[in-house]
This record gives structure tokens, C-alpha cells and sequence, in this order.
């Protein structure tokens, strides 16, 4: 459809001045194009969006203000923008309406691990979840299994305790003789340990996991994603990975897992976290099954 | 500050429509388990009765004497809801087969970014099974 459309001015133009026609016109064409092109997208963009807006249903509890302590959903009607986040409408919000809606968020680019967020029914970071893809009204509500301190904000000190327990920093001891020297990593390690490097404390899996609703002592699909960059790093001694091994075999420990796959779906950062806690099963049965 | 809000468990099975593959395939994994329990008291309730027989105790059915352990799954196998209940214990039984295989094959790591179409594949192929064994369960009740 497109080459018929250029050929019509072309045979307009052609009558009127053919020794240019050669020099000039596949650029002009190309430039008329693009011309076009940009007119066409301005035009479908204002005609989509022009009046269009949306729907937020957003959780508020406010502990200190005796009306608010109640928790209820408010309504925002955001206008929308082309490539608009989550996050942008609740920051439009708040802008705009409501200067008291509260709720966590920093980098807007997915990895400062600020804005976990249940929306529409699952934990999703507010910078990386467009509203195009989201049916409306937008439910935006707290990360469920953790308290509430207000509005959005959840307390993440249970998350941070757990993320520590696991002793979340390199400890060899041995150090490579001469100054200068540094403790390499080779390529394949690195590739084996690269995709639980990724992780960015949202603590949307911990979230969504139905074992760490029930059960508050177990690490979480997070702690033991971070146990794993260190366990399998084969810079550590083989002693340290043991010790690591035994943090991670106790009772709330690996085996709480129930590969329900929760987390792996719900991770922002596509990290196959359930393949990593069985990997370590596997390490942990393997350290304490001895066939000789 | 320091006040906080608990709201308890959200994900509880009032959005069970938001529920993902992998969740659906625990959840029935421990409903076929308690099932199956359930169905090994019953099983040995039934079976118990060859005491009785082997001690030389009889019963009526249909109006031949026979003795209690041939009477009594005579007498349940005669029952058309004992029929129907034997076609829920099959699917049952193969679903927990079929998820287990495919719980071992994630113990393993073996396929891992396919385990929600394994748990659909499961699911399948127990209605298929399931469907397959009406004729030879309601055989001489229903049919």
C-alpha cells in the first residue's frame, strides 16, 4: 500500500521537472516519508489517548490520622501518556491529588527495588509495569504478608533480617600472595552465578511466597537466591561453602521450598529462583549422602 | 509511627482466579494426598473383612451364601455410587502419579522453564485416562 501511495506524487512531479527527478527525489521521497510517517504517528497517538485515562484503585491506611485508620481503596483518574508506568500514574497522583498518598520509589528504572507493589493481583514493580498491558481499574495495594506502615509502604525489616541471615558477603580467607594480585572468578562460574546476581531486594518473591506467608522463620526465595551466588562461587573454600550449606539445610531453611514457582513468576528480574533453592537441595543431599 | 497494619494472608482462595500454574499443581497435589489417605483407611476397612471370613463367618447376598470377604466387595462393587467413587479414585490416583513424576523431574532440575505445561500436560492426560475407564468401571451398573 505504502509504494503506492509515493508513486502518486511522483508521476505529479515528473511532467513539471524530470532532469531533477533522478538527483533529488529518492531523498525527498524518503524525507516526505518520514514526514508522513511522524504525522501519522502524531495524529494515531492524540487520536488513542486524547481523553483517555486511568482508573487506580489504591489501598490507603494511615495509622496516625484517627479518620484514616481505617484501611479503603481511593480512586485516581490519571490521564494517560504513551509508555506510562504504574508508578508514574501513582506519582501523577500524588502530584497532582493527593499529596499524602504515600509509597516507596527512587530510580524508576527497576533497580533500586523500591516499588514492589500488588497490582491487579500480583507483586510487580510500578517503574517496569506498563498500564497499557493491565486491565482496568488498576488495583495497586502493599506487598501482602508484610505490615503495613502506610498507604504503599510495607515494613521490609522481617525481608532485610532474613536476606542477612544467610551472611550475604564473600569470606575466604585465603588470599592470593602479592599486592596487586585479585581473586579471579572464570567465565563459567560467573556465567553459572550471573542470572542471582540480578537480584534487587524488592522482595516481591518473599511476597508472593505462600510458605513464607505461613511460616516466618523461613529464609524466603530472596535469602536463598543469595546464598546460592555465594555458595556456588568456587572462589569461597570448599569449608565455607559447608558452613553455607549448613545455614541453608536447617529446618526453614531449603526444604520449606515446595516448587509452587511463585516467586520465579513474580521476579522482576527473571530470576529462575526456584531452580536455584533446588539446585541447592541437590548440593545440600549431595554434602550429607556419602556412599563409602 | 511504629503502629502497623496487619491484613493477614490476601492470597487466600478468594483469588484463586489470579492462581498460577505452579500453584494449582501444590494445591492438588495435597488434596490427591489426603485422598489417597483417606482411601487407604477404607481400603484396609474392606480388606479386614477376610479375618472374618477366614474364620469361617458367612453372609447373604442376593440370596446365596457366601462368605464375608466375598460378600462385602460383592455388595460395594453392586453399588452404583461405589462405581462412581472408583472412577474419582482413579483420576485422583493418576493426577498424584503424573504431578509426582513431574515433582521429580523439578527436584532434578530437569525441564524447569516447561513445568506449567508439564502440570497442564498432567492434567490432560489424567481426563483422558480418567474418561477412558468409565466403560470398564460402570460396567454391568450403569452401562
Amino acid at each position: 500500500m505504502s509504494t503506492q501511495q509515493q508513486e502518486q506524487p511522483d508521476t505529479q512531479e515528473a511532467p513539471a521537472d524530470p532532469e531533477m527527478k533522478g538527483a533529488e527525489s529518492p531523498q525527498q521521497e524518503r524525507l516526505e516519508k518520514k514526514e508522513q510517517g511522524l504525522a501519522e504517528a502524531e495524529s494515531v497517538d492524540e487520536s488513542d489517548v486524547e481523553g483517555e485515562s486511568v482508573h487506580l484503585k489504591v489501598f490507603r491506611y494511615d495509622p496516625e490520622v484517627s479518620g484514616k485508620q481505617e484501611p479503603r481503596f481511593d480512586e485516581f483518574h490519571v490521564p494517560f501518556e504513551k509508555g506510562m508506568t504504574v508508578l508514574d500514574a501513582l506519582i501523577f497522583a500524588r502530584d497532582e491529588f493527593d499529596s499524602s498518598l504515600t509509597f516507596r520509589h527512587s530510580c524508576r528504572q527497576a533497580i533500586c527495588g523500591s516499588d514492589a507493589f500488588f497490582i491487579n493481583g500480583s507483586q510487580r514493580l510500578g517503574c517496569k509495569t506498563q498500564i497499557s498491558a493491565l486491565q482496568q481499574p488498576i488495583r495497586v495495594e502493599p506487598l501482602p504478608h508484610q505490615e503495613v506502615v502506610k498507604d504503599l509502604v510495607v515494613d521490609m525489616d522481617h525481608f532485610y533480617d532474613q536476606m542477612h541471615a544467610v551472611e550475604p558477603y564473600f569470606q575466604q580467607e585465603d588470599l592470593p600472595e602479592g599486592e596487586l594480585e585479585e581473586q579471579r572468578q572464570d567465565r563459567e562460574n560467573r556465567e553459572k552465578v550471573k542470572m542471582s546476581t540480578r537480584c534487587i531486594w524488592c522482595g516481591a518473591c518473599m511476597s508472593s511466597c505462600n510458605i513464607a506467608a505461613g511460616d516466618n522463620q523461613y529464609l524466603g526465595p530472596a535469602a536463598i537466591n543469595k546464598a546460592y551466588k555465594f555458595a556456588m562461587d568456587e572462589r569461597e573454600d570448599e569449608e565455607i561453602k559447608e558452613h553455607r550449606l549448613r545455614i541453608l539445610e536447617q529446618e526453614h531453611g531449603v526444604w520449606r521450598c515446595q516448587t509452587q514457582f511463585s516467586c520465579t513468576e513474580v521476579c522482576p528480574k527473571d530470576i529462575p529462583l526456584t531452580e536455584h533453592i533446588q539446585e541447592l537441595k541437590r548440593e545440600a543431599v549431595k554434602k550429607n549422602l556419602k556412599f563409602w | 509511627m511504629s503502629q502497623s497494619y496487619n491484613r493477614g494472608l490476601i492470597e487466600d482462595f478468594g483469588r484463586w482466579k489470579e492462581f498460577s500454574a505452579g500453584m494449582w499443581a501444590w494445591i492438588f497435589h495435597k488434596f490427591t494426598g489426603w485422598m489417597l489417605i483417606g482411601y487407604l483407611f477404607t481400603h484396609i476397612a474392606v480388606l479386614s473383612t477376610a479375618i472374618g471370613a477366614a474364620n469361617g463367618q458367612m453372609m447373604m447376598v442376593g440370596g446365596e451364601e457366601v462368605n464375608v470377604f466375598t460378600g462385602t466387595i460383592q455388595g460395594l462393587e453392586g453399588l452404583f455410587i461405589v462405581r462412581v467413587l472408583e472412577v474419582g479414585l482413579l483420576a485422583v490416583a493418576v493426577f498424584h502419579i503424573l504431578n509426582g513424576v513431574r515433582l521429580l523431574m523439578v527436584d532434578l532440575g530437569i525441564g524447569l522453564e516447561s513445568q506449567d505445561k508439564s502440570f497442564y500436560a498432567s492434567l490432560i492426560l489424567t481426563g483422558a485416562i480418567t474418561v477412558a475407564s468409565v466403560p470398564t468401571f460402570l460396567s454391568g451398573v450403569g452401562f
